[in-house]
């Protein structure tokens, strides 16, 4: 499983990510970020606090905007055009850390606002697309209710099927199990590992480091806004080259 | 049972939920811990509880028991100690249309039956294609009811605005500032939130130019000095011009209402909404204003609620409202009682409570209703 893709289809990578820099204000929050993903990859991304994995990842569907180097996702580069934008944010889902769920919509329509909006399909299409989703992460019976009546977990799986009823080719993830209670960030990686195993393309910014040596093919380290390493999750784990990235995993390894 | 403050401890028997005490529940219980907690609390409640039984048994003294509900100006004139119902009476028709002509009254009937059933057609539930009147209750009905009322259509003869007046000038007054100022105050809203330069400080300007105006110079601009830089000949509406200055002056406290509720919602709606490759519009229009707009309800009949008794402020351009009509009736020698002023102030402030209250009410409903379970 944790083998680096085949070398052909390195050739068509579905993120391209070439000399980035990114500034809030005055401040270099990425800088010269390289980065190619092929279809299929998984990809953890960890690093300390205020390292900029956020940004890195809200950069590839423009929920923050670059300001030098080149973003080409599925083969559309990330410009101020709109067209660019609309249609890479039709590939890429996201899962938030805080869910960010609609809360005046029921389970079902969080599900089918987007697919009937965005994609304009039937809303008959839209719902059958959208209950299979829900019992892939588990929670059919609760499509009719309210976010707000629904556990952390539950609602972060349903966060999930979202994005999924859109049927992206990537899938990002922005700490999805940091706000849930312990007993319930098992069945959200439950389902990211199901998920992974139908060959979704995945980038993960996750503390879980179980969950990135079972199901990452590439773990990235980050620090101060650059990538400081990455390499296969057994090596990386066993077998880390730099000092900020030993000192790293020191500190979330201890316990 | 074992000492819990040893080191090892393990609970076998485990603890009933048990009701809670009776003093502090039930309506006795809610009586003593609330009225008579204190002697100082008691003493209070009792001098507080006479003096209000005291006024109210007044005021329905004055206007119910002691009040004239039949016979002419004599009979008024007789009992200066209740109020004098039978002046409403006389002057109803009067208080109702103003100077509206007699045989096209039927036309201001035909609006208002309209207007109540629209409203409560789109405010029940369960009411078949409720979508659509509401559709028509906003976009139709106020050009619709324009027509009937000035005429000119369907071949009715015009009756014009200068002889509009009483309540259904109040009534057009307020609706058609409640029907522009709630879309206008969202754009407004949508626009001083724009990262656009030009649209930005068009709708901050103009917010914080009507907002900062008193409504009496707007309407003092609009009725002497607007027909200043017209053309002569020209004759601008005086009511419409009034009517433009009223629903700019309710946008601009609108805008800012909405955008109190854009801004209370959290960023990850935004961020959600665009992840999902919403365009801007649909992601305000199925995301942002649902839930900003109910975020606001209260503000929002708020402004409504000052808006419909701001209307009464057209009397200083000589336009005659409710108020200002039962003003000048007042002043008929033929009715130069006593009672009959306070009778007259009274009944407007009934009419005008009961209709405010009813929108707070009104209010209150749609904001259980769209309640979903979520609290922020
Ligand atoms: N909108 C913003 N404006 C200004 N500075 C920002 C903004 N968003 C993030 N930053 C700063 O950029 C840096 C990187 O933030 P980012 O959220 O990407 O970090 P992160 O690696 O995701 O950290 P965490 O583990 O805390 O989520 C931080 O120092 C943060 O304070
Ligand atoms: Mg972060």
């Amino acid at each position: 499983m944790n083998t680096l893709p085949n070398p052909e289809s390195r050739a068509q990578p579905v993120i391209q990510i070439q000399k980035m820099n990114k500034w809030f204000g005055q401040f270099h929050v990425l800088k010269e970020i390289d980065l190619e993903v092929v279809t299929g990859e998984r990809i953890v991304i960890c690093g300390p606090s205020g390292s900029g994995k956020s940004t890195l990842i809200r950069c590839i569907n423009r929920l923050e905007e670059h300001q030098e180097g080149q973003i080409v996702v599925d083969g559309v580069e990330l410009t101020n055009d709109l067209k660019h934008i609309e249609h890479v944010r039709r590939e890429v889902g996201m899962v938030f850390q805080h869910f960010n769920l609609f809360p005046h919509l029921t389970v079902l329509e969080n599900c089918t606002l987007a697919p009937i909006w965005v994609r304009k399909q039937p809303k008959a299409e839209a719902e059958a697309t959208a209950m299979k989703y829900l019992e892939r992460v588990k929670i059919p019976e609760q499509a009719e209710k309210y976010p707000g009546q629904l556990s952390g977990g539950q609602q972060q799986r349903v966060a999930i099927a979202r994005s999924l009823c859109m049927q992206p080719r990537i899938m990002l993830f922005d700490e999805p199990t940091s706000a849930l209670d312990p007993e319930m960030i098992k069945e959200v990686l439950d389902v990211m590992i199901e998920l992974a195993d139908t060959g979704m393309t995945m980038l993960v910014v996750t503390h879980e480091m179980g969950f990135a040596r079972t199901v990452a093919n590439r773990v990235i380290f980050m620090d101060d806004g650059q990538i400081i390493e990455q390499n296969k999750p057994e090596e990386f784990f066993n077998n880390p080259q730099s000092d900020r990235t030993k000192l790293f995993l020191s500190q979330i390894l201890q316990h | 049972m074992k000492n819990q403050n040893t080191v090892f401890f393990v609970r076998k028997e485990f603890a009933p939920s048990r009701p809670a005490p009776a003093s502090t529940v039930g309506v006795l219980g809610w009586i003593r811990n609330n009225l008579f907690s204190t002697p100082f609390n008691s003493l209070l409640t009792v001098v507080v509880g006479g003096l209000g039984a005291w006024s109210i048994w007044g005021a329905l003294d004055w206007l119910i028991f002691n009040a004239v509900w039949v016979g002419g100006n004599e009979a008024c004139k007789a009992n200066p100690n209740g109020a004098c119902w039978t002046f409403i009476g006389t002057r109803f028709d009067q208080f109702v249309y103003g100077f509206y002509e007699k045989p096209e009254r039927w036309r201001v009937d035909l609006v208002i039956l309209v207007l109540f059933v629209g409203v409560f057609w789109t405010g029940w539930e369960k009411a078949p294609a409720r979508r659509w009147a509401g559709g028509f209750m906003l976009i139709l009905f106020p050009w619709i009811a324009w027509g009937m009322l000035y005429g000119g259509i369907f071949g009715l003869p015009i009756v014009e605005t200068s002889q509009w007046g009483g309540f259904i000038l109040t009534l057009v007054v307020s609706l058609i500032g409640i029907i522009v100022s709630l879309p206008l105050g969202i754009l407004l809203a949508l626009g001083r939130r724009s990262n656009m330069p030009i649209i930005n400080s068009t709708c901050v300007f103009f917010i914080e130019f009507w907002r900062g105006v008193p409504l009496i110079t707007i309407l003092f601009m609009a009725a002497y000095v607007l027909p200043l830089f017209f053309p002569t000949g020209m004759n601008f509406d005086q009511l419409l011009r009034a009517l433009i200055g009223f629903a700019f002056f309710a946008a601009a406290y609108m805008a800012e209402v909405v955008r109190g509720g854009l801004q209370s919602l959290d960023k990850g709606q935004y961020e959600a909404a665009d992840s999902l490759g919403l365009s801007y519009w649909k992601s305000m229009r199925l995301i942002i204003l649902p839930q900003a707009l109910k975020a606001v309800i209260p503000g929002i009949v708020n402004t409504f609620i000052g808006l419909f008794k701001d209307t009464t402020l057209v009397l200083i351009i000589g336009l005659l409202d409710l108020l200002g009509m039962v003003h000048a009736a007042i002043a008929d020698p033929n009715w130069s009682i006593r009672s009959v002023p306070t009778t007259g102030y009274a009944f407007v402030a009934i009419t005008f409570f009961t209709f405010c209250y009813g929108m707070s009410r009104y209010s209150r409903f749609i904001e259980d209703k769209l309640n979903t379970g979520h609290q922020r």
